[in-house]
């Protein structure tokens, strides 16, 4: 199963909260891209928010590591919204070293967005390679 | 000391080191809104200041992750 069909995937199963996950990948020349996905627990079991276990973000950034990869981006799903990063996703964003990742399950949409540390969204481009 | 830092070597040269000083050192934005994994064991942020990297440690740290539909 692809990664983008994973994501969707999970979104649905865990309708009505969002979902969320690490992807890792590499980065070359400004690109980065994504060759595996880590599902994370929804800590907030919400459907308007969410946030990881600090257990299983060390166990996957190890994992990734162990491929010869590294954490590249966050995603999580947005059940019932657009796939834009909400006000709560901007403030929450604390790393600026990765992407972050939306999928809006009504829209059937994913899309990538970067964030540098004045909080400026822009949209970014993303390799899957699975 | 030397230490492994997110799976990569690196030494200071300093006899005493805490996680909060550590932190600082690599420029760690938003420190306050990290975890950080010593030899295995999350610490708790309130022990960030009292707890001190010794020579071979293994340091991991992770930004907080989540948000929000609003």
């Amino acid at each position: 199963m692809s990664i983008r069909n994973a994501i969707a995937r999970q979104a649905e199963a865990e309708l009505p909260n969002e979902c969320c996950g690490y992807l890792a990948g590499t980065r070359s020349g400004g690109e980065v891209a994504v060759a595996k996905i880590f599902p994370m627990t929804n800590m907030d079991r919400s459907s308007e928010h969410f946030s990881f276990s600090p257990k299983e973000q060390f166990a996957a950034t190890k994992s990734a590591r162990a491929d010869g990869l590294e954490l590249v981006a966050s995603y999580h799903s947005h059940p019932e919204t657009p796939a834009r990063m909400s006000e709560e996703d901007i403030r929450l964003a604390y790393d600026t070293s990765i992407l972050y990742l939306i999928h809006s399950v009504t829209e059937s949409s994913l899309k990538a967005f970067a964030i540098d540390i004045s909080r400026t969204v822009s949209e970014a481009h993303l390799v899957i390679t699975d | 000391m030397t230490f492994t830092i997110n799976g990569k070597t690196d030494s200071v040269d300093a006899r005493q080191l805490s996680v909060v000083e550590l932190l600082t050192l690599k420029d760690v934005e938003m420190p306050d809104m990290v975890s950080v994994q010593l030899n295995g064991d999350i610490l708790d942020k309130s022990a960030f200041d009292s707890t001190f990297v010794a020579d071979g440690d293994e340091v991991e740290f992770l930004y907080f992750m989540g948000g929000g539909t609003r």
